[in-house]
């Protein structure tokens, strides 16, 4: 029951953390609590699907199907969150003043609100179909009960939903007007990490050379399978022993979502009239 | 605020994004290049075969990861890098290499007590 549990929580682990982001950074936004369910339940269905045809993904594209489909999602990941991260860098003001309770229009929140559900989904939907085939195999195997199971996985659950909110509770605390600065940065490295990670799965397929197979290693300060350097992998995209072309897809990444963050951050005419902090 | 300029920003903003991450995805061709060298890794009952396999240093290698239980496995090495899902009855095939010499531990974790380790030389 207690490896159950434990296993579980480490898969729930990552996408709740990216919930707990997404869901501070979009206080203030019409519908946030509705699409971002509706990403959690719509990731939930993916996973299990993924789940249901993992044999036929993993045997596909000449044995790189797995690799391929998850690069996929998380460059989709990817592309939502330099979406919103730019998007916030033109709309933070006007954010700001909404999560004050101050009403104010905001350009094409539905859509922005919509991309950050896809970002939910996709989270979800990788990490749970690890779940689903973990629970899966040990429910068919009948070395745990069913209660014992149920229980584990439930432990887990609640353990990995625990972590995410207390993060989102954590970024509340931060005042208003600094908040969506702070989510931004946020959102930035959880892109630049998932952009690396993604290299990592190419690099197993053989589609993407290593560049270098091990640029430096790290291990010995920060082990990367302890619960600190887990947090940290979802968080900023830690790797204890990352490829050349990994670190690459890292600092293109920064580059191609972090530069126009900051051109686009309000400009200091309409900062002079921001209210101040 | 000029709205007609707003959609081209975007459209080049876009455009900046996709570029690197296009170049990311660029060297699909890659797909043909057959490695030479190839290693088998067997699971079943909760053990590998072999526990300790034993490959050259400083060489691109091939690794084919058996999973001849009866549920799911997920062939995971933080010292190589690498995790792969294999359902029962697969063999999922990984890329490796080329390791310093060293050992590299790997473990199953869907059951984190089958451990098994290679060692570059």
């Amino acid at each position: 029951m207690l490896a159950t549990a434990v296993i579980v929580f480490r898969e729930v682990l990552e996408a709740a953390l990216i919930i707990g982001i997404v869901l501070a950074a979009a206080v203030g936004l019409e519908g946030r609590g509705r699409w971002v369910g509706a990403g959690i339940a719509i990731g939930i269905a993916g996973a299990g699907l993924t789940a249901l045809f993992a044999a036929t993904i993993t045997a596909s594209l000449a044995g790189a199907g797995q690799e391929v489909f998850n690069a996929a999602i998380l460059v989709v990941a990817v592309v939502m969150l330099a979406w919103h991260t730019i998007w916030m860098a033109k709309h933070g003001r006007e954010m700001a003043a909404r999560a004050r309770g101050v009403a104010a229009e905001i350009g094409d929140g539905t859509r922005h609100v919509r991309a950050l559900a896809v970002i939910v989904a996709a989270a979800v939907l990788r990490e749970g179909a690890e779940t689903v085939l973990f629970i899966a195999g040990i429910a068919a195997s009948g070395e745990e009960s069913v209660l014992g199971l149920t229980v584990g996985a439930l432990l887990g659950l609640a353990g990995g939903a625990l972590a995410g909110g207390a993060l989102y509770a954590g970024l509340l605390r931060i005042p208003v007007g600094r908040l969506f600065s702070v989510t931004g940065w946020l959102v930035l490295l959880l892109a630049a990490g998932l952009a690396a990670q993604a290299a990592g799965f190419l690099i197993q397929a053989d589609l993407l050379p290593s560049l270098g197979e091990e640029m430096w290693d790290t291990s010995f300060l920060l082990a990367e399978d302890g619960m600190a350097g887990r947090v940290l992998h979802t968080l900023v995209g830690y790797v204890a022993r990352p490829a050349g072309a990994q670190v690459l897809a890292y600092g293109l990444t920064l580059l191609a979502v972090g530069v126009p963050m900051l051109l686009l951050r309000q400009t200091p005419a309409r900062h002079r009239d921001a209210v101040p902090t | 605020m000029p709205i007609a300029a707003r959609p081209a920003r975007r459209a080049v903003l876009l455009a900046a994004l996709a570029i690197p991450l296009a170049a990311l995805l660029a060297p699909f061709n890659s797909l043909a290049q057959t490695a030479t060298l190839s290693f088998t890794l067997t699971l079943k009952d909760g053990a590998w075969t072999p526990q300790e396999l034993e490959v050259p240093a400083n060489q691109k290698f091939e690794l084919r990861v058996v999973n001849a239980g009866t549920r799911s496995a997920e062939f995971e090495s933080k010292d190589m890098r690498r995790e792969k899902v294999i359902p029962a009855g697969q063999t999922a095939v990984i890329s490796a290499g080329p390791l310093k010499p060293g050992s590299y531990e790997f473990f199953d974790d869907f059951n984190p007590k089958a451990r098994g380790r290679i060692v570059a030389k």
